[in-house]
């Protein structure tokens, strides 16, 4: 009986997650492969922020960060497997950022205790904490963003786009396909037309057919949902008709220095939404000079520091950092568990004041994390393209999503993903 | 009706035009099986390797940067040079017969007379040394190709067509380009086949190795030139493909366009790369033009395959693939 007692301890103390002298963040990286011109940039900015943490204030709370990097190549056959290999070493959080290695992480993590931080990409649905109380999304998800792109729209056009013909351009794949049923329900509401221009991965680098389609229907609008290289030829062929850029609007994974570059000064004048700020401005790059790049403790070479991509990484280690804090104050201790570091992300409130305070000013919206919500506020700017500068100039303030469909899109989707997966709501 | 005859007309040249590239890149497999029996899985690679070095050299990029300040604690990046165009696509075209060289000396040379399964293995391999050594090399940031390229749609043509037929066709002005670098390849390779010393003994190791060996041609040499070929032919496509998305690691994706092709046109034959292109390209996107209202496009994936299978029912050998007969 006592033998039986002190294995069943011992099976316990390993399966139940323990808090670890370090604050174990993986990253699920891709710095090789085809996506590899993406993933870089933003794996440097996460890095790099969690090196100035420790560098600086020494961790977060005095704990200090260990940031394990796994290679996915973008593949989410391999992000599974680094989800597996790397949450027995204290894991507190998986972002993967990638929206197909996200579908396969939300049933682990939720069956495991891990929460999911997928940053502005992933399942749309899991906004609704009721259905997903392990996943997150903020600050703004895909539906958000054809929402702000369509409020956009309404803004250049005196908030009439009945009779207009907008196309979107998406990735055939699931991240491609989110923000269709919001753009079918945005039609219905404002009137205007939509079709959509489906794009093989395997096919990016030739797209001909589709623009030649696009010509010939000439939509007042583009938006875009692509990733990689689909985005940097799609620019390019829409500057081959002589499609007015100012019209093509990307969503925020569209709109990095790599999709533009390519296409040189054709480039000019193409929009894309942004989650935060581009550009070096913000007072944290440098105190990242300082403690993090001349100190020859860059994860790359620091020369993507500004880019979009890297500000995104550096964005969502400031995000975890603070949700870390949260968790931290919430339960009184400085070392957390995965299931804390769950409450830290669910009451993340993050204000001006705390985005200064962490050198990010005026960097991302204002918002804050609910049991119910955790989407964030749903808001984003527009940046465009000055191909003359060769940098991104934001055109707009902050836009604010049409909650109110959003919200209601949202909780359908989630209902219904629940009723397939024998899933309770909490109470919230 | 006439518009959309208009149309069809419109995405077929253009179809011909994007099958001319496939065709350039089909055209390196191509050799290097018609010269050695063996399929190159490492080619779409190689372009991107080929891409790659043009525009690290032109840019005056230090090779392996990271691995050096990592392992001596410098900062270097840069040589500080831009190369003129010209002077970067010779020294890229050096820098792949040395690679040519390489895969002879390291690899070809120890896999004389074996099973063509296990050459080809050897190229599987290749391709994912390659890949992470061009990385190591060049790193896996997105380089915009800065040659002086035509791009965007031909004006002549749009202006043409719309004088004549009230509907101004788009041609990009860069894949008019491809089709007359993919022509002077073309012509270039038959007639080195045909009238050279060199192109002779390709031929006859092409045939029998053997013989060919028995006569006292050196199958070594033959490799290390045919493998050069298919180098600079790489480049080429590279290019033309780097002009169109700047050269990122996606661009040896394209090898999987250039498989049906191959299907289509026969391992062996060039003027079969080049009418396989054209079949896939126009194939591919009049398919598209005509059963996307009703299935809803991304067809071409997936057409281009379908195709090249239907073909292979039919003629196993490809459209100019030498029929192998054996006796018992």
């Amino acid at each position: 009986m006592k033998l039986n007692v002190t294995v069943a301890a011992l099976i316990c103390s390993l399966a139940a997650p323990v808090a670890h002298a370090d604050l174990v963040i993986p990253w699920l990286s891709y710095r090789t492969g085809p996506f590899s011109p993406s993933g870089i940039p933003a794996g440097d900015g996460f890095h790099d922020y969690f090196s100035l943490l420790n560098e600086r204030d020494g961790g977060i709370g005095g704990v200090p960060i260990n940031v394990i990097d796994c290679e996915t190549a973008y593949n989410t056959q391999k992000g599974v497997e680094c989800y597996e290999s790397t949450k027995g070493q204290g894991s507190l959080l998986y972002q993967p950022l990638s929206t197909g290695i996200t579908y396969q992480l939300i049933p682990k993590g939720t069956a495991e205790g891990i929460p999911i931080f997928s940053m502005g990409y992933g399942r749309t649905a899991a906004a609704d904490g009721r259905y997903f109380p392990w996943v997150f999304n903020f600050p703004a998800h895909y539906w958000d963003g054809a929402s702000i792109a369509i409020k956009h729209i309404l803004d250049l056009n005196g908030g009439d786009i009945a009779g207009k013909k907008i196309t979107l351009v998406h990735l055939n794949a699931a991240y491609g396909r989110e923000p269709i049923p919001t753009l079918q329900a945005l039609a219905e509401v404002h009137g205007f037309e939509v079709d959509f221009v489906p794009i093989d991965f395997a096919s990016s680098q030739e797209q001909k057919s589709q623009w030649l389609d696009i010509r010939r229907k000439k939509p007042d609008y583009i938006l875009m949902w692509g990733w990689g290289i689909m985005n940097a030829v799609a620019i390019q062929e829409a500057a081959n008709i002589r499609y007015p850029m100012e019209n093509f609007i990307g969503i925020w994974w569209s709109g990095s220095e790599n999709d533009v570059l390519p296409a040189g000064e054709r480039a000019h004048g193409y929009k894309a939404l942004a989650l935060h700020r581009p550009g070096k401005g913000a007072p944290i790059f440098d105190d990242l000079q300082e403690y993090v790049f001349d100190k020859g403790l860059a994860a790359g070479t620091g020369e993507h520091a500004g880019t979009v991509l890297y500000n995104r990484g550096a964005y969502g280690a400031m995000l975890t950092a603070e949700a870390i804090k949260t968790a931290q104050e919430i339960h009184g201790v400085a070392e957390i568990t995965p299931a804390m570091m769950r409450d830290g992300l669910e009451n993340l409130v993050m204000t001006e004041e705390k985005m200064a305070a962490n050198g990010f000013p005026n960097f991302g919206p204002s918002f804050a994390v609910s049991c119910e919500n955790h989407g964030g506020g749903g808001e984003a700017w527009i940046q465009q393209w000055d191909a003359h500068a060769t940098e991104w100039k934001l055109i707009t303030d902050l836009i604010q999503s049409d909650k109110e469909l959003i919200n209601r899109l949202v909780r359908e989707d989630a209902e219904k993903y629940a009723a397939e997966n024998n899933i309770e709501p909490r109470d919230c | 009706m006439v518009e959309q005859l208009l149309y069809a007309i419109e995405v077929s040249l253009n179809g011909l035009m994007t099958g001319i590239l496939y065709s350039l890149v089909a055209l390196g497999f191509v050799l290097i099986f018609k010269a050695s029996g063996v399929f190159n899985y490492a080619q779409g690679i190689m372009v991107l390797f080929a891409a790659l070095t043009l525009v690290g050299l032109q840019a005056g990029q230090v090779p392996f940067a990271h691995l050096i300040n990592a392992v001596f604690g410098t900062r270097i990046y840069s040589f500080g040079w831009n190369l003129p165009a010209i002077a970067a696509i010779a020294l890229s075209a050096m820098v792949m017969v040395v690679l040519a060289m390489a895969v002879e000396k390291f690899i070809l040379k120890f896999l004389v007379h074996q099973e063509p399964v296990i050459l080809f293995m050897a190229t599987i391999g290749l391709a994912y040394f390659l890949e992470g050594f061009g990385e190591l090399m060049w790193g896996g940031e997105i380089k915009p190709l800065d040659l002086p390229l035509p791009v965007g749609i031909s004006d002549t043509i749009e202006s043409a067509t719309f004088e004549r037929f009230g509907y101004g066709f788009f041609i990009d002005k860069l894949d008019i380009a491809a089709a007359c670098v993919a022509a002077v390849l073309v012509l270039s390779l038959v007639l080195f086949f045909q009238y050279s010393k060199i192109g002779r003994a390709l031929r006859a190791v092409a045939d029998d190795h053997q013989a060919a060996l028995s006569v006292g041609i050196s199958l070594r040499y033959i490799w290390v030139v045919i493998w050069s070929i298919a180098g600079i032919v790489g480049l080429a496509a590279g290019i033309m493909w780097g002009a169109k998305s700047g050269v990122q690691f996606s661009l040896s994706l394209i090898a999987l366009k250039a498989l049906p092709v191959l299907m289509l046109g026969g391992f062996t034959s060039i003027p079969g790369a080049i009418l396989g292109g054209i079949i896939i390209g126009v194939g591919e996107k009049l398919f598209d033009f005509f059963m996307n209202p009703i299935i809803g496009g991304a067809t071409e994936n997936w057409f281009a395959y379908m195709l090249a299978l239907i073909f292979l029912v039919f003629r196993p050998q490809g459209l100019f693939g030498e029929r192998i007969i054996e006796r018992v």
